[in-house]
Order: structure tokens, then C-alpha cells, then sequence
């Protein structure tokens, strides 16, 4: 294939209409007779419903419906777990709580009528009568022997408890040089789209067909929970994320009760209902991830080499489990990171408790195990007196050492194997991008100034690009444009312009002669989804392989119509030529209506089936290992506590990069959520486990004022595990942020001795640390 | 049910009219009773921006307006920005240049901010001022760097063309 696109910044083909108001979100569909719907949602963390009245609310003029539990029928059960494991007991939610609720937040009744005005009218008309229980609102509090349950069959609220690990931990322990003990407390955020979710739904009565729009990074999985929930055949249900999908960022990739109470109404009215999440709703029920307490130990020598970690974890899981137990072992075999552990072992207890489900968001389970990481080796340094950066060099595993077989089992079942990467150069030039040794020789005027600056840095390993696959079907019309279909559906990411590119090359064809449709169950039968940072491996290597295919195809029918021995063709323009005699040409779109059977009469060339088309499905033997290293320079205000960021750096390598510009902006995106994360963003719930941050008045994203442009350098290192070479990059802006910033700022303090110990940090917690240290 | 109003705007320098509760929301006015979805909701609490119109040629948020409140005046909406044979606005060029939108949820808003921003403080200049201007609009997606390089470039222009 020719590169003339792949690698190149290939201006998006999304942006036109979204600049121009001409995009389209779900909430701009509608279809005749549509209906609106409110769904009622439980003000208790944790009580019973005794009864429910809605004969106010049904009587009001404009209501066309309301549904409770005892109204659902067959699609009145739990809704299917994701990811069984045997190591854990699992609960997931009914569409509409039955006896008992068990968040603020979760769905108890759905009305639907003329508009979303007089739906919340009706949800003030609904009489539920709650009978208040005990609240398990925080995860440690949870696991005491007196705690509330969540379930009363599961003691001490312990949804799972599993250890990983390999080596002799106590023995390394025993004769380690200097051991450390820290507790660390990482705090839930959200996923925070600046679109919430929608579905639209209809049904076709004679067809037995329900139609869903979602604004879902998951169509495919969407339909078939629909299709399990709804009882009807898979294939009666079409779930289409539209071409615009406003952010996701992890909590978008999930089953919602709203999919399924929105298609079950819009079959039993024989309308097409709509119902579209508010700000509010979605601090209340849409999937948080983060919270969790660490209590981690590492053995060291005394030059600094890690001997063993160990690491004692209680993972705060909400009050459902959607997605199993993904997210704490991903966290837990995320934390070696970049580094050589002869020994290693964690305890991971998943906890439930009375707040909003915990599912992936961003970063998925991997901040938090890079910040506990990442604080100890620079406690470590601290200790043994060396620099930061200089700890991490002496424990990275070394380029020349990859594959590293790390000694852990993925999410996937398969080993954690470090297929490529430089960690130690990626470092380095973190580092050049800050300017570190100026800035160290800066630090020390500083102080003696009465300013207080720090540096930080993050290291990260990210598995990225999981399976199970994604698909792609290539197929060059008789135009001789070509159409991608696939089952990657994007929120942002550009795949639009990403896919093209990749098909573009390969076909060697213009950008602009691809059309590329995503997101749609009834234009490509299998898919998984956008999230997890697979796309750019899974849907990706799916279309050149399916494109290359398409080639082959191309030149088999081109052979035959022009006489000529296949391998001295070429493929370029658009067209199919004899190598040294160009008139002898045919184009691609002559080869489609061929290949078509535009021609009555004409015989395909043996073997050859109809259709200038492909379909591939391309399922990575492993996850591929992006990497890379955030370095920070911020300057701490005492006297306010105010972290003023100065420079912001990241070196990465996520394989070969399709589009630099992309990448560069999920980069930057990302690290405006690691910032949020870090100072910003925290979902305060109180001892009854009411949200006290239910709004962007109290729950604050970083605006263009606190977020700095980040300074990025590309290391690509080529993934072997897959033909493109490429990684995934859409979260590893996230992942070190805060562990940098804890280590910038407790650099900035050292005059003062703190430690930093959790995130977010906000002002009033860093005057804490400087008062607590007598300042 | 409130008895419903008529109310009479300009969009985009044409005449609408529409029976409105009084309680219905301008956005909500524009984007379903006018099929204008190029507004867009995103907090209906008046935080992110993303719902952000001109009102009278003044950057508002739509969702913290009644329909009723416009009656008589002047809105102009995402939709408007263009010119009639659809060259785009300096800021919309200078957006798609600068990978200054990814999802595009928040972008509608951005721009109409900006408009405004640009027509009141014509010499902006300094990043960290455009910054603060800025912040009163929500993007989760590009971290920003993108919308204040737009901003910079389109504000440098529009001094280089008053310049004689």
C-alpha cells in the first residue's frame, strides 16, 4: 500500500456541519407522533418502596402513559451482567426499582406525553411511598462487620475479592534495604459528555421491528441487551448511534435502563417515544468511576532497585455492577506500570455501596493504579535522596528486554505481555520538552525567593486496543468511490477522517472518494464498540485488511478484462493499469459494475464471488502497550493553596499514528480531564449518600482558563502485533495527570515535608497539608 | 396547562411567529417548535455555554431565556453564522484549521460566544485574556488549545484589517 495519508494531518471531514449547526445528535431526530418521556428517579440512597400511586400522574392532560415496575411484564428483570466472573456476585439494575432502591438517582417510574414539559409535571403528581434504610455511602465504611447492606445476602458488602500476583513477596520484603507504607485515597469523577444520553425509539407494528437511536459508543451491544430485555429476535432490533454522538468518554459504553424502558414504550403505545437525559440526571445515573483507597507497600534496596510491592485495595463499585469486575482488575494489573517488579501482590476488595454504578470512564481504572505507583517511587526518591526521574530510570524495563512478560493475567485472559516501548527515552524526552534541569536550578532560586515550584512526573503503560475485535466492510461502488462500514462508532474522535485514510491508502484513492458509516446494527451485523482505546487497532487493521482484500479482488477482475498477468498491474487514481502501459487501464469503478454483474452474459474470472466488496473482522491476539510520561512544573500559592500549572509535557507512543493532529487532540483533551480530575472534579455525596455536587455550580470542569496547552513529542514505536503498527492513544492524556500533579505539588511543598496522598486536590486540601505541616 | 402566548422574532434576518407557554425555554423554542438544533443543550443551568445565542446582537444563554422574553427581538443562532452562499465566518475557518472541535456538542456555542467576544473586545489579544473570556463555555473533549489558537488567529486578522 502506498502511506501518502496514513501518518499525515489530514484535516477532519466531520467538522463542516458541526461548525454550521448542521449537525445530528440524537436529540435533533424526530418522528411523526413522537412522544417525550421523564423518567421519576429515587431521592433515597437506600430504602423501601412500600407503594407507588400514579393516578394523579396519568390523569394529567398531556400524559400519555406511566410505567412502574409492576407494569414492565417480562422485561421486569435484572438487566444481563457484561462480564460474569466467577469471583464475583453480582447485582445489575432493573429498568424500574422494584421493592427497593438502592442509589439517589436510580429509575422508579417513566411517563411519557406530549412534551418533556408536562412528563415533569407528572413527576411531581407520582406518590411514592419510601421507607428510608440504613445508607452504605462510603466503600471502607461498607466493609465493617455493622455496615448497612447493600444485599442482605452478601456479607460485609463484598461483591468480589480477588489477589493478584507473582514472586516471593514476603521474602523481598524481609530483605529489603527500605520499606515504605502509604495510604492513598483516589476520588470518583464523571464521565461528563457535553452531551447527555438520548434514545429515540419506534416500532413497526407489522414488521414486529423496533428502531433505536442512542447516543451510545456501544450500538451493537445496545441492541442485543434491547433485543434480551424486549424479548424479541436480534434482528428485529436496528440501534443506530447517529453520525454526531457528543462525547462519551466511557460511561456512554453502557446498557442503560432508559434502552430499554424506551423502546418497551414505544411498543406498547405505537409511538416513538424520546427521552433525553438533563444535566442533573446525569450526576444522578449516568456511571462514575474512581473511587478507591490503596494502602501500598514497596521494598526497596538502597540503591533504589524495587524489590517487591504490595498493595491492599478496596475498590468502591456503586450499587450495580454492569461491567462486572473490568475495572479493578484492569486497575490491578495496571500498577507494575513501566516498571521491573521481581514481586509483586494485590488484594483487590470490590465493594458495594448505596451511590451510582461504577463503570469505566477515561482512563479506566488506571489512574488510580498509576498514582499509587507513582507516589511511591517518588516517596522512594524522597527517602533515598535521589531524583525523581533518576529512581524511574534505575527500575524501567528496558527496550531491548520487550516482549515483557509481566507475570499478570489481562481482563482478557490473556498474559500481560509489554509488546514494544521505550520508556526510558520517553522519559527523557518528557523531560527535554520542560526544560527539567533548568527548571530543578530554577526551583532552588525560587524558594529562596519565597515562591514555592515543583515538578511532577507520570509514567504510564496502557493496555490498549482490546479485543474481541471490530469489523469493517470495504466496498468500492460503481462510482468507484468507496464505502467503509463499521461497527466503531465514534463521539469525537475523527474516525471519520481516521478510517477514510487508512481505506484511501490502501485503495489508492482519494480521501475525500470514502464514505465511511458507523455506528449502525443494520449496516454491519457484529460490533463492540468505542471504548477501551481500541478503535485505531481493532476497526483500523479491519478495514486495510478488508481494503486489501477489496485490492485483490480489484486486480483479479482488471487481470482478466485486460488480458494482462495480474502482478503487472497497478492500482493508483482510481484506476487499474498494465505497468509500463498506462492506456491499458480500467477503473475501479468499471471493475464495481463488473464485478456487479453490470454485464448480463459476462463470466467472473474463477473464484472470483460478486460485489467489489469485503468484509474482515480483525481480532487482536492481545492488548497492544501504549506508554508514556507526563512531566509538570506547577507553582503552589501558599498562603490560598492555589496551584498555578506552569508547563505541561507529554511524551507518548501509541504505535504509528494515523493522523498526528487526532492524536495530538485526544492528548490534550485527555489532559484537560486529568486536570479536572486532579483539582477540580469531585462528586461529594454525604453519610446518605446524597450528591451534594449535582450541577456544574458545584461540580466544576476545568474551563480554557485552568487547562495550559500541552507540550507533546511522538515516539512512534511499532506495535508488532498488528499490520498498521498502531496503538490506541484516547486515554493516556488522562492516566498520569494526576499522579504528575500530586508530584508536582508535593515537590513545590518540600520545604515543607508533605506528602500527598490523595486527589483531587483543591485549595482547601493543599492549606491542610501546609497547616497540618505547621504553615 | 399555561395558556399559550404569540410571539413574534427575528432569526437570522427572518421573521418567525409561534404560540409559546410562557414557561417554554428559548432554546427549546428554537430547536423544536423551529427545527434550529444547531443550538444545543448541554446543562440547562446556565453553565457550559453550549445553548449560547445573540440576543439584540448580545451573547446569551438560550436556556436561561423564555421564548416569551424574545418576542420582538432579535436571535441569532449557529445557523446564521455562515454567509447566504455558505462562506463560513473567520472563526468557523479558523475552527476547522485548528482542530479546535471534536464531538462538536459544545462548538455551536463557542462560536456565538466568540462573535461576541470579537465585536465587543475587537483588540484582544493577550492568550491569557482570551482565556478568561472563554471560560464561560464548557468543551470536554479538545482541552481548549485549538478553540484559543482559533481565537488568536481570527483576533490578529480582524487588527491586521483595521489596520489601514
Amino acid at each position: 500500500m502506498s502511506r501518502a495519508l496514513f501518518g499525515t494531518r489530514v484535516e477532519r471531514r466531520e467538522d463542516l456541519p458541526l461548525l454550521t449547526g448542521q449537525g445530528c445528535f440524537t436529540d435533533d431526530l424526530k418522528r411523526p407522533g413522537m412522544l417525550h418521556a421523564a423518567v421519576l428517579r429515587s431521592p433515597h440512597a437506600h430504602a423501601k418502596i412500600r407503594s407507588i400511586d400514579v393516578s394523579a400522574a396519568r390523569a394529567l392532560a398531556g400524559v400519555v402513559a406511566v410505567f412502574t415496575h409492576a407494569d414492565l411484564g417480562a422485561a421486569g428483570k435484572e438487566i444481563p451482567l457484561l462480564q460474569p466472573n466467577p469471583l464475583l456476585v453480582a447485582h445489575t439494575q432493573l429498568l424500574l426499582a422494584h421493592d427497593e432502591v438502592r442509589y439517589v438517582g436510580e429509575p422508579v417510574a417513566f411517563v411519557v406525553g406530549d412534551d418533556r414539559y408536562v412528563t415533569e409535571d407528572a413527576l411531581e403528581l407520582i406518590e411514592v411511598a419510601y421507607e428510608p434504610l440504613a445508607v452504605a455511602a462510603d466503600a471502607q465504611e461498607a466493609l465493617k462487620d455493622d455496615a448497612p447492606l447493600v444485599y442482605p445476602e452478601i456479607a460485609n458488602n463484598l461483591a468480589s475479592r480477588f489477589t493478584l500476583g507473582f514472586g516471593d513477596v514476603a521474602e523481598s520484603f524481609a530483605r529489603a534495604d527500605l520499606v515504605l507504607r502509604q495510604r492513598f485515597k483516589i476520588h470518583r469523577g464523571a464521565g461528563q459528555a457535553m452531551e447527555g444520553r438520548v434514545v429515540l425509539a419506534e416500532y413497526d407494528r407489522r414488521a414486529n421491528r423496533i428502531t433505536m437511536w442512542s447516543a451510545t459508543q456501544a450500538p451493537h451491544l445496545i441492541g442485543r441487551l434491547a433485543s434480551e430485555m424486549l424479548g424479541i429476535e436480534e434482528r428485529q432490533v436496528r440501534v443506530i448511534a447517529p453520525h454526531d454522538v457528543g462525547g462519551g468518554f466511557g460511561p456512554k459504553a453502557i446498557f442503560y435502563p432508559e434502552e430499554g424502558l424506551v423502546p418497551f414504550a414505544a411498543r406498547a403505545l405505537g409511538r416513538p417515544v424520546k427521552w433525553t437525559e438533563d444535566r442533573r440526571e446525569h450526576f444522578l445515573s449516568t456511571n462514575q468511576e474512581r473511587d478507591m483507597y490503596h494502602d501500598a507497600e514497596m521494598a526497596l534496596t538502597r540503591e533504589g532497585k524495587i524489590l517487591a510491592f504490595r498493595d491492599t485495595v478496596v475498590f468502591d463499585t456503586g450499587a450495580y455492577v454492569p461491567w462486572g469486575i473490568v475495572d479493578p482488575w484492569i486497575s490491578a494489573t495496571t500498577i507494575p506500570g513501566p516498571y521491573k517488579l521481581p514481586a509483586f501482590q494485590v488484594d483487590m476488595q470490590v465493594v458495594y455501596t448505596h451511590k451510582v454504578p461504577v463503570t469505566p470512564v477515561r482512563g479506566a481504572g488506571r489512574p488510580q493504579a498509576v498514582f499509587v505507583m507513582e507516589r511511591m517511587m517518588d516517596l522512594a526518591a524522597r527517602e533515598l535522596q535521589l531524583d525523581p526521574a533518576e529512581i524511574r530510570q534505575r527500575n524501567f524495563i528496558q527496550p531491548e528486554e520487550m516482549p515483557y512478560a509481566m507475570g499478570l493475567v489481562y481482563r482478557d485472559g490473556a498474559q500481560v505481555i509489554y509488546d514494544s516501548g521505550d520508556y526510558p527515552a520517553c522519559l527523557r524526552k518528557s523531560q527535554d520538552l520542560i526544560g527539567y534541569d533548568q527548571f530543578r536550578r530554577e526551583q532552588s532560586r525560587a524558594r529562596s525567593e519565597g515562591r514555592y515550584i515543583g515538578v511532577g512526573i507520570g509514567v504510564y503503560v496502557e493496555g490498549t486496543g482490546l479485543g474481541p475485535y471490530e469489523g469493517a466492510i470495504v466496498q468500492i461502488e460503481s462510482s468507484g468511490k468507496v464505502l467503509v462500514t463499521t461497527g466503531a462508532t465514534p463521539q469525537g474522535q475523527g474516525h471519520v477522517t481516521t478510517m477514510a485514510q487508512i481505506a484511501a491508502d490502501e485503495l489508492g484513492i482519494n480521501v475525500d472518494d470514502v464514505t465511511v458509516v458507523t455506528g449502525d446494527t443494520g449496516a454491519i451485523p457484529f460490533g463492540v464498540g468505542t471504548f477501551a482505546s481500541r478503535i485505531a487497532v481493532n476497526a483500523g487493521n479491519s478495514i486495510a485488511l478488508a481494503a486489501r482484500e477489496v485490492r485483490e479482488k480489484a486486480l483479479d477482475i482488471a487481470a482478466n478484462l485486460l488480458e494482462a498477468n495480474k502482478d503487472d498491474l497497478e492500482l493508483a487514481q482510481g484506476s487499474v493499469f498494465v505497468r509500463g502501459a498506462p492506456a491499458r487501464s480500467i477503473s475501479l469503478g468499471a471493475l464495481a459494475l463488473t464485478a456487479a454483474g453490470a454485464r448480463p452474459g459476462y463470466t467472473l474470472p474463477p473464484g472470483v464471488q460478486p460485489g467489489l466488496l469485503a468484509t474482515n473482522y480483525f481480532s487482536p491476539s492481545q492488548a497492544a502497550y501504549a506508554s508514556g510520561a507526563h512531566v509538570i512544573t506547577v507553582e503552589v500559592d501558599v498562603r490560598t493553596g492555589d496551584v498555578k500549572i506552569l508547563d505541561y509535557a507529554v511524551a507518548h507512543d501509541c504505535g504509528r499514528m494515523i493522523n498526528p493532529m487526532i492524536v495530538e487532540g485526544q492528548i490534550q483533551g485527555g489532559v484537560a480531564h486529568g486536570i479536572g480530575n486532579s483539582f477540580y472534579e469531585e462528586l461529594i455525596y454525604d453519610n446518605n449518600g446524597q450528591l451534594l455536587t449535582a450541577s456544574f455550580m458545584d461540580y466544576l470542569l476545568p474551563t480554557a482558563k485552568e487547562v495550559p496547552t500541552a507540550k507533546i513529542a511522538h515516539m512512534e514505536v511499532v506495535c508488532p502485533l498488528n499490520p498498521l503498527g498502531v496503538k490506541g492513544a484516547g486515554e493516556g492524556g488522562t492516566i498520569p495527570s494526576a499522579a504528575a500533579f500530586a508530584g508536582a505539588v508535593e515537590d513545590a511543598l518540600a520545604p515543607f515535608n508533605v506528602t500527598v496522598r490523595e486527589v483531587p486536590l483543591s485549595p482547601e486540601k493543599i492549606r491542610k497539608l501546609l497547616r497540618e505541616a505547621g504553615r | 396547562m399555561a395558556e399559550k402566548r404569540t410571539i413574534q422574532l427575528t432569526i437570522n434576518g427572518r421573521p418567525y411567529s409561534g404560540q409559546v407557554e410562557p414557561r417554554r425555554t428559548l432554546a427549546d423554542f428554537l430547536r423544536q417548535d423551529l427545527d434550529l438544533t444547531g443550538t444545543h443543550l448541554g446543562c440547562e443551568h446556565g453553565v457550559c455555554g453550549s445553548c449560547t445565542i445573540l440576543l439584540d446582537g448580545a451573547a446569551v444563554r438560550s436556556c436561561l431565556v423564555l421564548a416569551v422574553q424574545a418576542n420582538g427581538r432579535r436571535v441569532e443562532t449557529v445557523e446564521g453564522l455562515a454567509g447566504p452562499e455558505g462562506e463560513l465566518h473567520p472563526i468557523q475557518t479558523a475552527f476547522h484549521k485548528h482542530h479546535a472541535l471534536q464531538c462538536g456538542f459544545c462548538t455551536p456555542g463557542f462560536l456565538m460566544s466568540i462573535v461576541d467576544l470579537l465585536k465587543t473586545r475587537p483588540d484582544i489579544e493577550d492568550e491569557n485574556e482570551i482565556r478568561v473570556a472563554l471560560a464561560g463555555n464548557l468543551c470536554r473533549c479538545t482541552g481548549y488549545s485549538g478553540i484559543v489558537a482559533a481565537v488568536r488567529e481570527v483576533a490578529a486578522q480582524l487588527r491586521r484589517e483595521r489596520t489601514p
